[in-house]
């Protein structure tokens, strides 16, 4: 794939101005999604009526969306990056279980909830650094890295809880994540903040430019003077730290901590990542086209609830979204080559 | 629990499988003979309750159909909800994801349907939501996983677990009619779930009113596969074995394959769950299974009548009580080859 980019000192800054600067390009990458989302919108309307159409069930859709697309904004800037990171479902689920222990429950009771969103957090952006050391320093490829952390994380965390449900009691942690202020709930507004750190990190700072190169091609990145080994191990860090914040989510909406939490997010999550528009190669990523990805698959469920249909064709339709999604991305970086 | 008397037991289980002959056989007569009542004496607490009445919408949610125990659930809640023309049953089926499985429910509340009928994939995390929809004047069901406040729903409907364990272990020790020294073996499903924890228990309890107890045991994980590995190994360790219980049947599939490979035929084989497969050996009584002990797959059917009840304010036919019960567990009663028959149609498909 590496041999059909362009030559990586060009590729390295054209795709920054993507979204902001050059407009159109930005629209024209952005229009399939716009449209497949606005498709699926008709069709709920269509279908729906006002059922559809309504504040609340956008609010369901979103707080579907939130937790999932947390996730899948960190995982943009991985594969962006080069990489691939199977892991993420373990890790927010290692992190719910380790955040509403009896003892961090203890934590959160003396010095606040906290205690809890902090331990969630901390659990997570360890766990990514793990994977990012290991594919780093250690030279494992980033497949199987994570294949392993995938299945030592929820190995741990069904350990910790003996594979049983934990309950969170702290009322303020509760009341905090559960409220909704001015109408929106506190989750949407948390997934709205990391999209727009997300964007912004990616797109108008040095670290956002280092991803794009690293992914583009890491050899032309270290002569560049870039830390390849390093900052690969902040990307996947970061990650951590997303699905830390998801778990977080996670368990306010649940109000428990699970070993079972997260399961299969992280083809949910790379599948949103892709369809947005990033190349699972690296080098080219976009945080607008994941939210649109996260969303395109949230409401295409969403619809499908609404009106009665089965998860099982929701998943064959799911499916056919990420081929033509794929084949349409392929038509598009021919033709700019 | 343990302190009761064997036979008050086993009267006790008896009394729980006519119960829940009746109610099949209830259902069965009301739907069929639907005007023919004889009803006026007892008044509003009667059969009269499938007649149509105002209109119902129902909510339905359940886990991945990963298994024929859990693919039945959802087929026999359609097929219940299909025979009333007063129910509107909206299925949201098939999620092991809470976080999606909470977006179908939000779903419901925002569709201001009656009632919902739920099977969570996990019932402590699908407490708050279910709490919401009470909140919001919905009536929730709440089906064998249980929630963890009892505000979350108006009724739940469960199986027995332990009654499962005590049912296995009751007909070993009927069957054994007072032998010593028997060897009993037992392969489970999955290990750390408290519902293996209780029916292991109910076994042993059972076991140890007649002399006896679990001799080898050994843990599956419900599926086919899982049951092969752990039963191969298991004949291995234990060469003569005169009673194996085999907690599900799903996973029994798999259980038989390392029998047959084996090649045991010493001991008598007991089920678990109720699947028509293992019903259907029962009744040919030409393999190991002599018995198999139901853990109803017609549990969230029950769930739609009785949310079709509540929400229509009508009350249990055969209950003096005006209001439907809180919680209802159901019996795990032993079906034998003398009463499969009664059993069979419905039980559910491996």
């Amino acid at each position: 794939m590496s041999a059909s980019l362009q030559d990586p000192s060009t590729t390295v800054p054209t795709p920054t101005p993507r979204g902001d600067r050059g407009g159109s390009v930005g629209l024209a990458r952005n229009l399939g999604l716009v449209i497949a989302l606005v498709i699926l919108c008709v069709v709920g309307v269509a279908s729906a009526g006002d059922r559809f159409a309504s504040t609340d069930n956008l609010l369901t859709i979103l707080r579907l969306a939130a937790v999932i697309g947390v996730v899948a904004i960190g995982m943009t800037f991985v594969i962006t990056g080069g990489g691939i990171d199977l892991s993420v479902g373990a890790i927010v689920a290692l992190a719910s279980i380790w955040a509403t222990t009896t003892g961090t429950q203890a934590m959160a009771d003396d010095i606040g909830w906290v205690a809890m969103v902090f331990s969630a957090v901390l659990v997570g952006t360890a766990c990514g650094a793990i994977n990012g050391v290991l594919i780093a320093y250690g030279r494992i490829v980033p497949f199987i890295a994570t294949l392993a952390m995938l299945a030592s994380a929820r190995g741990l965390a069904e350990i910790i809880a003996d594979r049983k449900t934990q309950i969170i009691r702290n009322q303020g942690f509760l009341d905090f994540f559960g409220a909704e202020p001015l109408g929106i709930p506190v989750i949407v507004i948390i997934f709205a903040v990391v999209t727009a750190a997300g964007w912004f990190l990616l797109n108008r700072t040095t670290f956002g430019r280092r991803t794009f190169a690293v992914g583009g091609n890491p050899e032309a990145a270290r002569l560049a003077g870039i830390k390849v080994q390093r900052h690969t191990v902040y990307l996947y860090a970061l990650l951590g730290t997303t699905c830390g914040i998801a778990a977080v989510m996670l368990m306010s909406r649940t109000t428990t901590g699970s070993s079972t939490h997260g399961n299969l997010y992280e083809l949910d999550a790379i599948a949103a990542v892709v369809i947005g528009g990033t190349l699972l190669s690296g080098g080219r990523g976009t945080v607008v086209g994941t939210l649109f990805g996260v969303l395109i698959f949230t409401t295409l469920t969403n619809v499908f609830t609404l009106n009665n249909l089965s998860t099982s064709a929701q998943a064959v339709a799911k499916g056919v979204i990420i081929v033509i999604a794929v084949l349409l991305q392929q038509r598009i970086a021919n033709r700019k080559t | 629990m343990s302190t009761i008397h064997p036979r008050r037991r086993r009267a006790f289980a008896m009394a729980g499988a006519f119960a829940a002959a009746t109610l099949v056989l209830g259902a069965c007569t009301n739907s069929s003979s639907g005007d023919s009542d004889t009803s006026e004496s007892i008044g509003k607490s009667n059969t009269d309750n499938d007649k149509s009445g105002d209109k119902v919408v129902i909510g339905f949610s359940a886990p991945a159909a990963d298994h024929g125990w859990m693919g039945s659930i959802t087929k026999s809640a359609v097929a219940q909800a299909d025979k009333y023309d007063d129910v509107e049953l909206k299925v949201a089926e098939g999620t092991n994801d809470v976080n999606l499985q909470i977006s179908q429910v939000e779903t419901f509340i925002n569709d201001k349907v009656d009632a919902i009928v739920l099977l969570p994939f996990d019932g402590a995390a699908m407490t708050s939501v279910a709490r919401k929809a009470m909140d919001a004047g919905i009536t929730v069901i709440n089906v064998d996983r249980e929630f963890d406040s009892p505000f979350a729903a108006r009724t739940t409907v469960l199986g027995d677990n332990y009654g499962m364990g005590v049912s296995a272990g009751t007909f070993v020790c009927e069957d054994a009619a007072g032998k010593k020294g028997l060897k009993v073996a037992e392969i489970a499903g999955i290990d750390s779930l408290p519902l293996t924890q209780e029916r292991s228990k109910g076994f042993s309890d059972a076991l140890k009113s007649c002399g006896l107890k679990v001799d080898n045991r050994v843990a599956a994980e419900f599926t086919v596969e899982s049951g092969e590995k752990a039963a191969s190994n298991l004949l291995q360790a234990a060469p003569k074995i005169d009673y194996l219980w085999n907690h599900d049947d799903d996973q029994g599939v798999g259980v038989l394959a390392a029998i047959k490979n084996a090649g045991r035929d010493e001991f008598t084989m007991i089920g678990g769950a109720g699947s028509a497969d293992v019903m259907d050996a029962i009744k040919a009584d030409n393999s190991v299974l002599k018995a198999t002990v139901i853990y109803p797959s017609t549990q969230a059917a029950d769930g739609i009548k009785l949310a079709r009840l509540l929400v229509q304010g009508k009350s249990m036919s055969d209950l003096a009580e005006i209001e439907v019960p809180r919680q209802l567990k159901l019996a795990a009663p032993i079906v034998t080859k003398d009463n499969v028959d009664t059993y069979l149609p419905s039980a559910f498909r491996s």
